[in-house]
């Protein structure tokens, strides 16, 4: 029986030859991420009250991000409860305050072909580009992978987006996803498995695939997948990953699907969502009267060292419009560093960019906003009423080159111009 | 159970049910500002046996399960709506909160007092007499909604484990 990629990997996890999309399978996890605000304080109570105990400390991963950066008891206290835990626990696998989870697991090499994990996260996706099934749960949901090392599936079934050509200069991952919301809605996904194909999607570097993964949580999917290659046995041997498997994780071709959609990549244009929602997206020129206040590069949606390389290509030599702020939350440590090298933050800098430490920061919007009054352009992935900002402001989305190139004009711009 | 109808429309994300700003206060402070960018009243007026009534899409964006407690927390006898992200979905009957997909959810009024049966997954609407069916939760998904979710499960069953160990 023909399989998707998909089924492949959660066949594996459930011990079984194949699998039909529509039944409920038990699958074992071989990898749980969560962090501090879905992780321990949330976990630690429900623990005691089963008095049970982790199923296997060397198969978590705890992450830091969403609460470092506050500066009020509560969030210092959330803290302390994750390294409390992680030391009590003996999570080996704990980085604390290096950046945002999704990131940070792909950087050290957790992620890899034929993996089943979750995540306590709506992003965990992510990790769908390096070919494993990943998804994100509830806290209690965790719970339960956390004592039984199990969780429930209904097999899902697989839509396949089909990308072939080559993007303009200037078009990226992003700018696929924001289309993708736009054409199929929050819920184009219906919470099935979407896997990115094609010759475009190919020839993407690994973090870009990861920012398409990402955004499966926005299209509603319940994973997003790219079949692992070159790029990702590349990627890995970097992360000092040796053994890939890239053979046995592709679908197979005559696998059935729920529905296959092609798209020409070279007539692809900068998208913009406008506020309130990913699925407002349109052609970026068509909001050349928008003017912005703040431009933000932040989040695992957007702020890697690729998105940091395609911001500073469009800052390069330039100076942001008087008046603007320019932010940027680099995503992890790891790609701060690399950036720094390459003289990436360097030409941000130079541009008149300002500088957030590695987390979450206002896209996850635990912490501080941007006020009621800010029109704001971000690299982010949701622009839902009064998360970036108090009720009242407005959030556009777009995709690193857009959000630099508005950084410039001080309204919404289409980078391609910038570019030439 | 009976209870009034609270109607809202499509793509309800976490971010209204369960806003950030709250994330770290306790889930009274968080319940307290429920869905608040969509209806100031709602957390104010719910009343326990109420019914949320959506359409497609309920609960798409965050993990955060805060956003099914929080509902729950204010007494919701039941989530009604024509689809559900599937996170949301998968937190709600986490949480032993019962939720139902009803193609026919956008002809509720609101305010109407609404029956619901989660065995069979029919809704009767009393006052207008009328009974919409809704696709009832598989049989293992009503026995953790039963139980008042998968905490309470894991106990049974880790109790039970305990039990059956030779002394």
């Amino acid at each position: 029986m023909p399989q998707t990629l998909a089924q492949k990997l959660v066949a594996r996890a459930a011990g079984r030859a194949t699998v039909t999309p529509g039944e409920i399978v038990i699958c074992r996890v071989d990898l749980a991420m969560f962090h501090d605000s879905s992780g321990p304080r949330r976990l630690q109570p429900m623990l005691e009250r089963l008095g049970a105990k982790v199923w296997d400390p060397a198969r978590i991963v705890l992450v830091t991000d969403h609460y470092v950066t506050g500066e009020d008891e509560e969030s210092r206290g959330i803290v302390r409860i994750a390294r409390d835990w992680a030391k009590r626990e003996g999570i080996r696998n704990f980085y604390d305050g290096l950046g945002i989870c999704h990131v940070v697991l792909a950087e050290h090499g957790h992620l890899r072909p034929g993996l089943f994990a979750v995540g306590g996260d709506s992003h965990s996706p992510t990790g769908g580009a390096f070919g494993a099934y990943m998804f994100g749960v509830g806290a209690t949901e965790m719970l339960g992978v956390v004592v039984t090392g199990e969780i429930w599936l209904r097999v899902p079934e697989t839509i396949r987006m089909q990308w072939d050509g080559r993007f303009a200069d200037g078009v990226c991952a992003k700018d696929v996803m924001l289309f993708l919301c736009g054409r199929f809605g929050l819920d184009g996904g219906a919470y099935q498995a979407v896997e990115y194909a094609g010759s475009a999607i190919a020839a993407l570097p690994m973090q870009e695939r990861m920012t398409l993964a990402n955004m499966t949580a926005e299209l509603g999917g319940q994973t997003g997948l790219v079949a692992p290659d070159a790029v990702t046995r590349d990627y890995l041997a970097q992360a000092g990953v040796r053994e890939v498997e890239i053979a046995p994780w592709q679908s197979d071709a005559d696998a059935p699907l729920a529905a296959r959609h092609a798209f020409d990549a070279g007539a692809l244009e900068p998208q913009v969502a406008a506020p309130h929602s990913p699925a407002n997206a349109r052609p970026a020129a068509e909001f050349a009267d928008v003017s912005i206040d703040i431009a933000y590069v932040g989040a695992c949606t957007g702020a890697k060292l690729e998105d940091l390389r395609m911001a500073a290509r469009v800052l390069k030599g330039r100076r942001i419009a008087p008046g603007v702020e320019l932010w940027v939350a680099p995503a992890s440590r790891m790609d701060q560093d690399r950036a720094h090298a390459e003289g990436v933050l360097a030409a941000l800098e130079d541009a008149g960019a300002r500088f957030l430490p590695n987390a979450c920061g206002v896209c996850a919007g635990y912490g501080g906003r941007f006020d009621a009054q800010a029109k704001v352009v971000s690299t982010t992935a949701r622009n839902f009423k009064g998360r970036m900002t108090a009720p009242g402001g407005e959030v556009f989305l777009g995709s690193p080159y857009t959000v630099a190139a508005s950084a410039l004009a001080g309204r919404i711009a289409d980078p391609r111009a910038v570019l030439q | 159970m009976s209870g009034r109808a609270w109607v809202f429309g499509d793509d309800v994300d976490t971010d209204a049910i369960a806003p950030g700003a709250w994330m770290k206060a306790g889930i009274d402070a968080l319940a307290a500002h429920c869905l608040a960018a969509h209806d100031a009243r709602f957390a104010r007026e719910v009343r326990p046996g109420d019914v949320l009534v959506a359409g497609r899409n309920f609960g798409c964006g965050s993990s955060r399960e805060q956003a099914a407690q929080a509902l729950q927390h204010l007494g919701l006898a039941a989530v009604v709506a024509q689809s559900f992200a599937g996170l949301f979905y998968r937190n709600a009957i986490n949480l032993g909160l019962p939720v139902l997909e009803c193609d026919a959810a956008a002809r509720i009024p609101a305010g109407a007092e609404i029956d619901v049966k989660l065995e069979t997954g029919a809704l009767r609407l009393v006052s207008l007499g009328e009974t919409l069916r809704c696709a009832p939760l598989p049989p293992f998904l009503l026995e953790m909604v039963r139980a008042g979710g998968l905490l309470n499960q894991l106990e049974k069953r880790l109790a039970g484990a305990q039990e059956r160990k030779p002394a």
